[in-house]
């Protein structure tokens, strides 16, 4: 099976899984205690008024003909518009999904290189003062809350030292700089929170890989260590690490809602958030295609460069 | 006494390990005896009061409670929880990934959709939707999380079984003729046992941030009944004001990750065997 | 800073007499300034321009400019910038006049005349008239109508414009509270080409909103209030997390902040430049039983639960002590015709278990749902509640239900829960909406004949003396047998910078300053 058609089946796939997650997600949201009138006027709701705003809405139809709708229109181009405030949602998601990019990218061109650092030098002098060094600080940063470790940042460098600002409200009238030094303390938090699991991974594949027939001979040859681990090692533990990798890059996009609210950054999870609380479906369904493209491209990515790093996979029996 | 014999010779760092969890694990056990409070009982109405404050060891949680007994309290339901969702969370993805891997064609195929689909969903959202359906017991929150988290476990799992079963000793078994089951457990689980064991203490510790992360959502244990994650989070904005008390049962949570990990580390060295010296 | 290290930094003129006594009263203390300092200390001119940047919680990306449905702060906050009102509620207390001139009242209080401010201009240079009134009210009325206050003001039965300057009111039956009732946050007066556009006749106009993100609105140079307001422009950051709000007014990233937690109001007031301000009005806690489930059905239950919670210590652990304690009733102590003759119902378990001896239900048990979205600190409260009610042998099973949904799966339906009101400045209006037999937010069953009654006939009653008479004798009856447990008042605390200038009065019916600070704040 060649590459090209590889990819062209995992895009297939994945625009099926795109499909059935929307769907899941509609029904999951109707399964919900709650619809979206409810919600909306919570504690003051009345049956009058909970019938007009499922009338003006459309909320009367079953949920697989307003599924079905959405789907059209979506095809179409048209992602709706939101049921809180009438506002189209490709507007009310475009500035928030640039955020979020933003935000993902930075910290993952932080964190992924200083992971793949930290777990080679770990693994290359294992057993050092340095290798327990590195291990125990990183599964200490790992074992805290990530709204914890943003209140310490923010506690040290915001409020104590007055270097950062407390609060990352990035707007668009701001320069790339500003942005930047808006958002570096969830930067940092990120990278905290992602940069541990990406190392032990690397450290432990490549120690693993070191024990195989092929390095020895490397070593008997009489290869240097660091030549070993960078040239030989690496590649061949690559699959593990990419996998490893792409999970932590897909989360960045996906799921730091809780530093968003630590850093009033406004991002895609806090609008996902919210439409999930107000069963707002149109937003909640843009979001979720997102998210879902998101996980499933950075997938796609992974296992093809699996299998570029592991030709035998190429060709499976 | 072979197993003696190892644990003596574990070295240092695992016998840290080994010690903090006997510990921990002594501490879970024995809390009632062990705490000098209760724990629900509010000492004094006097959110986090210090240590002289209060004539406690630790000082006061957000309620007033004694937070030295609260850590014992829950030592017993943040260790039982994890453990009990991590094992559950390995074996259903390590055996689904193996599964897809040596069997190949649309097993793989279906298993691996489906564990897209639900990893294409944001996890909090999925625990937050699954939950709000299913209700917040103890058995859901175990079952949900121990789902999300095996859908981790599969694709490394898959991804290493794959790179394992186009080896040439899988063929030599395969052609021998021995089983599904056989080839799983004897010639793929030794051979993927490293890394995964590496991701067991990772996976081990992010269940208690993910029950922190879903009391952020106002769902998870339910109180009074004590956890670390939970503690951290409802003590957690006092941190922004100088004041320690989250910080311990973060500590107790960094502190049985490290020590998990350290034990990790050493079952690592042991199944690197003979090469060990290198 | 403690009460005696303030009065040391007034008597050495680090402070000045206004903060001294503000944050005399943030600490909850009563205290007089220190004599020799006082006199010749004026308040200055208010100083004009600049921009406030207020740090809010309570908004939602999922919030619109929509009168009808503000579900929170923000929106209601930004609201009273956008648009004015018929009637506002002054700082002291009282009603005035806003867009309206005058209003009267004729006898069995159902019909009202409101007459009009003149030459008012919308922001989109229009003046108003009647018709705009009319249409703005009409919003919450009409059949289709999606507001919030549909029910409430659902009373009013016909509206005619008489020229362009009067309306007239008429109410299906006689309210003597009813102008109360215009000054509600939704009742908004926007022009009849629409809400949309959040054009309106308020001392702001509005640059930007970005629903849970942040809004920004510039001054109204054609404001009618003579020389307000008094700042340039004002922008609303969304920030949710307590922790946050706390760090950006450290900080100087914003200039005020609502909803400071009252567990870290202590903390907050230490730090540099910036004082907590307390507020006790009319917002309380109550623990709503459905009077019609066993076992609420039995007094002797509902009494032995009001007798089983510690009030002062809820008050001490879940306000940190900013607020009151409260007396089973939801009226606030300030309030009109509040009935001082009873007595507060103390913690008294042992009375509590003789109580449900006596109908032989000792070893009770039940359960109580709580979230945190029924007030901040509610689950704490409930296990809080569950521990003082062990002391009379009452078993209370505190269940943990999930925030999202809270208000139409849990509030409501479960036998007991959690639940807060913001409460409404007059009696006839709380009583109304939360304890009137079969009204939408009922949240208690409780039917007492007599209770219903005079809650009608002291609606339409004019004579204070006799209304006075008549909402004693229902409090007396709800303090004694009804089904809501209310524990606490719980005060509004705000974050303030000590770059803004506050007034002398602040208003207590809405948070930060019922939510007209943008209005009746300057710079110092």
């Amino acid at each position: 099976m060649g590459l090209t058609r590889l990819i062209a089946n995992r895009i297939a796939f994945g625009l099926i899984t795109l499909i059935v997650i929307t769907l899941l997600i509609s029904l999951a949201l109707e399964a919900l205690p709650g619809d979206f009138a409810e919600q909306r006027l919570g504690q003051s709701a009345t049956p009058e008024t909970i019938a007009a705003i499922r009338a003006q809405l459309g909320l009367n139809e079953p949920i697989l003909v307003r599924y079905w709708q959405w789907l059209s229109n979506f095809l179409q181009g048209d992602m709706g518009i939101s049921l809180s405030n009438s506002r189209p949602v490709s507007e009310l998601l475009a500035t928030r999904l640039g955020n979020t990019l933003f935000l993902a990218g930075a910290s993952a061109i932080v964190a992924v290189p200083l992971a793949l650092f930290l777990g080679i030098l770990a693994a290359l002098y294992r057993e050092s003062l340095l290798d327990k060094l590195i291990s125990t600080s990183t599964l200490a940063a790992i074992s805290l809350p990530e709204f914890f470790i943003g209140y310490i940042l923010v506690a040290l460098f915001a409020v104590n030292w007055q270097i950062f600002p407390a609060i990352s409200s990035i707007s668009d009238n701001m320069t790339l700089g500003e942005k930047i030094y808006a958002s570096l303390l969830p930067i940092a938090t990120l990278t905290f929170v992602i940069v541990a699991h990406m190392m032990r991974m690397t450290r432990a594949a490549i120690i693993n890989l070191m024990q195989s027939p092929f390095i020895e001979m490397a070593t008997l040859k009489g290869l240097k260590r660091g030549r070993i681990v960078v040239h030989h090692a690496l590649p061949n533990a690559l699959s593990p690490i990419i996998n490893v990798i792409v999970l932590n890059l897909a989360y960045l996009v996906v799921g730091v809602v809780v530093v968003e609210v630590v850093f009033i950054y406004p991002g895609l999870g806090l609008l996902m958030v919210d439409s999930v609380t107000s069963r707002d479906l149109p937003i909640v369904q843009a979001c979720i295609l997102i998210f879902g493209a998101t996980y499933i491209s950075l997938n796609m990515l992974a296992d093809i460069l699996s299998i570029i790093s592991n030709p035998r996979l190429r060709h499976p029996r | 006494m072979r197993f003696w014999l190892s644990l003596k010779r574990a070295g240092l760092p695992a016998h840290i390990g080994i010690i903090v969890i006997v510990l921990f694990a002594f501490a879970a056990v024995f809390a009632p005896w062990l705490a000098p409070y209760g724990e629900s009982e509010v000492v004094d109405a006097v959110p986090w009061a210090t240590p002289e404050e209060s004539g406690t060891l630790l000082g006061l949680d957000q309620l007033g409670r004694d937070l030295y007994s609260r850590v014992l309290f829950g030592a017993r339901n943040t260790i039982a929880l994890a453990m009990g969702i991590t094992i559950l969370a390995f074996f259903m993805g390590m055996t689904a990934g193996f599964f897809a891997a040596v069997v190949g064609r649309w097993v793989d195929l279906l298993l691996s959709r489906l564990v897209d689909i639900i990893m294409a969903f944001p996890t909090l959202f999925f625990a937050l939707i699954a939950l709000s359906i299913f209700g917040t017991s103890i058995p859901v929150l175990v079952f949900v999380i121990a789902t999300l988290d095996s859908t981790r476990v599969y694709r490394i799992a898959r991804a290493l079984a794959m790179d394992t079963n186009v080896m040439e000793y899988v063929e030599v078994a395969r052609l021998r003729g021995e089983g599904l089951w056989w080839i799983m457990r004897r010639e793929i689980l030794p051979n993927t046992l490293t890394p995964l064991l590496a991701e067991f203490g990772l996976r081990f510790c992010f269940v208690f941030l993910f029950i922190s992360s879903l009391s952020f959502l106002g769902i998870g244990i339910q109180p009074p009944a004590a956890d670390w994650g939970a503690m951290v989070r409802e003590n957690g904005v006092a941190i922004t004001y100088g004041i320690f008390t989250p910080l311990v049962p973060a500590a107790a949570i960094a502190t049985l990750t490290i020590a998990v990990n350290l034990v990790v580390d050493w079952f690592l060295r042991k199944t690197a065997g003979l090469r060990e010296e290198y | 800073m403690k009460i005696h290290e303030l009065k040391k930094a007034f008597e050495l003129g680090k402070i000045s007499r206004r903060d001294f006594l503000q944050r005399s009263a943030a600490l909850g203390a009563v205290v007089a300034a220190p004599g020799s300092l006082i006199s010749g200390v004026a308040r200055a001119e208010p100083k004009r321009g600049g921009v406030l940047r207020l740090g809010m919680g309570g908004g939602s990306t999922t919030d619109s400019l929509d009168p009808g449905t503000h579900p929170d702060s923000i929106p209601i906050n930004l609201e009273h910038q956008l648009r004015s009102y018929l009637i506002e509620i002054a700082p002291t207390g009282e009603l005035v006049g806003e867009l309206a001139e005058s209003w009267e009242v004729k006898a069995g209080a159902a019909e009202w005349i409101v007459e009009l401010r003149k030459g008012v201009e919308f922001h989109n240079g229009k003046t108003l008239t009647s018709a705009d009134v009319i249409h703005s009210i009409q919003h919450h009325i009409r059949a289709d109508s999606t507001s919030a206050v549909a029910g409430q003001m659902g009373q009013i039965a016909d509206m005619e414009a008489d020229g362009d300057h009067v309306v007239k009111i008429t109410l299906k039956n006689g309210n003597a509270d009813f102008a109360w009732l215009l000054t509600d946050y939704h009742v908004s007066v926007f022009p009849t080409e629409g809400w949309e556009t959040g054009v309106g006749s308020g001392p702001f106009k509005l640059v930007s909103y970005e629903p849970g993100v942040r809004a920004e609105v510039e001054r109204n140079p054609n404001y009618f209030k003579e020389g307000l307001p008094y700042f340039d422009g004002v922008e609303i950051t969304a920030i949710s997390d307590a922790a946050a709000r706390d760090n950006a007014l450290k900080t100087g990233q914003v200039d005020a902040t609502n909803r400071v937690s009252q567990r870290t109001a202590h903390l907050l007031d230490l730090a540099q430049g910036v004082s907590v301000q307390k507020i006790v009005g009319t917002k309380h806690y109550t623990v709503p039983m459905l009077a019609n489930v066993p076992p609420f059905d039995n007094v002797k239950v509902r009494q032995a639960l009001r007798l089983a919670v510690d009030r002062e210590a809820l008050l001490k652990t879940i306000l940190g002590g900013h607020g009151e304690v409260g007396n089973d009733l939801p009226i606030g102590l300030n309030q009109e015709f509040y009935n001082t003759e009873l007595p507060q119902r103390e913690y008294d378990p042992d009375q509590a278990a003789f109580m449900l001896k006596e109908v032989g239900m000792e070893g009770l048990a039940v359960e109580l749902s709580a979230a945190d979205a029924a007030f901040d600190g509610a689950v704490d409260a409930a296990v809080l509640y569950a521990e003082h009610a062990k002391a009379a042998g009452i078993n209370i099973n505190v269940i943990r239900e999930s925030n999202d949904g809270y208000w139409s799966n849990v509030w409501q339906q479960k036998p007991w829960s959690m639940c807060y009101w913001s409460g409404r400045p007059t009696q006839d209006w709380m009583w109304t909406i939360a304890y009137e037999s079969g009204g939408a937010w009922n949240d208690n069953n409780w039917e007492n004949a007599s209770f219903q009654q005079l809650l009608k006939d002291a609606r339409v009653e004019v004579d204070p003396a006799k209304r006075k008479d008549m909402y004693w004798e229902m409090q007396r009856l709800h303090w004694e047998e009804g089904a809501v447990v209310v524990p606490l008042f719980a005060a509004d605390l705000m974050g303030v910078s000590d770059k803004i200038a506050l007034p002398e009065d602040i208003a207590v019916n809405w948070e930060l300053d019922g939510h007209r600070c943008a209005e009746r704040w300057s710079f110092a």
